[in-house]
């Protein structure tokens, strides 16, 4: 298998990067759901090309991987309009 | 290729590319990311649907649990750090710092998890059950244990699929490929707790 491991010094700036991240989460953004996900979405993507290395992967792989399951994550949203009729219509509607 | 060249010996040495050039076992690998990642995905959609329905969803989590989780981060997100110095390690062809490197990430895993089950414990001396709790919304309980208990599990699983891998590596069944791969799962389950700090645990901070 080729290597593309990089190299240490950017595998500690990514790590003190990450939790240098969940540090701003825990002591300045509590109880703000998308400020808290805008972060963890940043910690995600770095250790998606760091960590895991996919950002070295050939574009093609990337391409095969990230945009399917985005997809699927994006169409979960449709789930909120239905617990806001649950908030307002409770039990159920009739 | 016709059948005939294949019987003629025609096809010796012929194979097909490797889709993405990347091993099938590493390309598998990436598909149950993938998958995986959808089911957190969901089960965290889940979490909150059910969140936002409730007129009086629980917010338990003390700075004493807050803390914790920050602690458990800090542990999780170090093994990802030691597991990639193990894969470099073996990549290298060191093979007694591999073993060492990939020891240390299993042990930081399991630390974690101890972490973990603390923290449900003392949910639990609190009285939360799958189905009630002292504070509010009923379904609190099964939410939590459910997405804290699928990640808990990941972690333990990794950490014997590590144990088992650098083993195999060890004795010379497997090599650093197979360290490499079962190390994407590793950074996979750090990833997923990024998510599940913010939404199981800021969400609910004790105001």
């Amino acid at each position: 298998m080729v290597s593309n491991q990089g190299n240490f010094k950017s595998d500690l700036v990514v790590y003190v990067a990450i939790l240098a991240l969940a540090c701003v989460q825990v002591f300045f953004l509590k109880g703000h759901l998308f400020a808290l996900l805008s972060v963890a979405i940043v910690q995600a993507i770095l250790a998606v090309m760091f960590f895991m290395h996919l950002g070295s992967e050939k574009p093609t792989l990337r391409l095969a991987l990230i945009p399917g399951t985005l997809f699927v994550l994006v169409m979960l949203n449709m789930i909120w309009a239905d617990s806001y009729r649950l908030m307002s219509m409770k039990p159920f509607a009739k | 290729m016709s059948e005939a060249d294949l019987s003629m010996g025609h096809g010796a040495g012929v194979m097909e590319t490797r889709p993405f050039s990347i091993p099938s076992k590493k390309l598998v690998m990436w598909l149950f990311i993938i998958s995986d990642a959808c089911t957190f995905g969901a089960m965290l959609f889940a979490y909150g649907y059910v969140k936002n329905a409730a007129a009086d969803w629980p917010h338990p989590f003390e700075s004493a649990s807050i803390m914790n989780a920050l602690f458990m981060t800090f542990v999780l997100v170090t093994s990802s750090l030691t597991i990639l110095m193990g894969v470099r390690q073996a990549k290298a062809g060191n093979k007694s710092k591999a073993i060492q490197w990939t020891f240390i990430t299993i042990v930081l895993g399991l630390a974690f998890a101890a972490l973990h089950l603390k923290e449900w414990m003392g949910l639990i001396h609190g009285g939360v059950r799958l189905f009630q709790n002292p504070w509010g919304s009923p379904i609190f309980g099964a939410s939590f244990f459910a997405i804290t208990g699928l990640h808990l599990a990941h972690v333990v699983s990794g950490a014997v699929a590590l144990l088992v891998v650098i083993l195999g590596y060890k004795w010379g069944r497997y090599n650093s490929d197979d360290l490499e791969i079962w190390g994407l799962y590793w950074h996979f389950v750090d990833l997923v707790w990024m998510f599940v700090v913010p939404m199981v645990y800021l969400m609910n901070a004790k105001a």
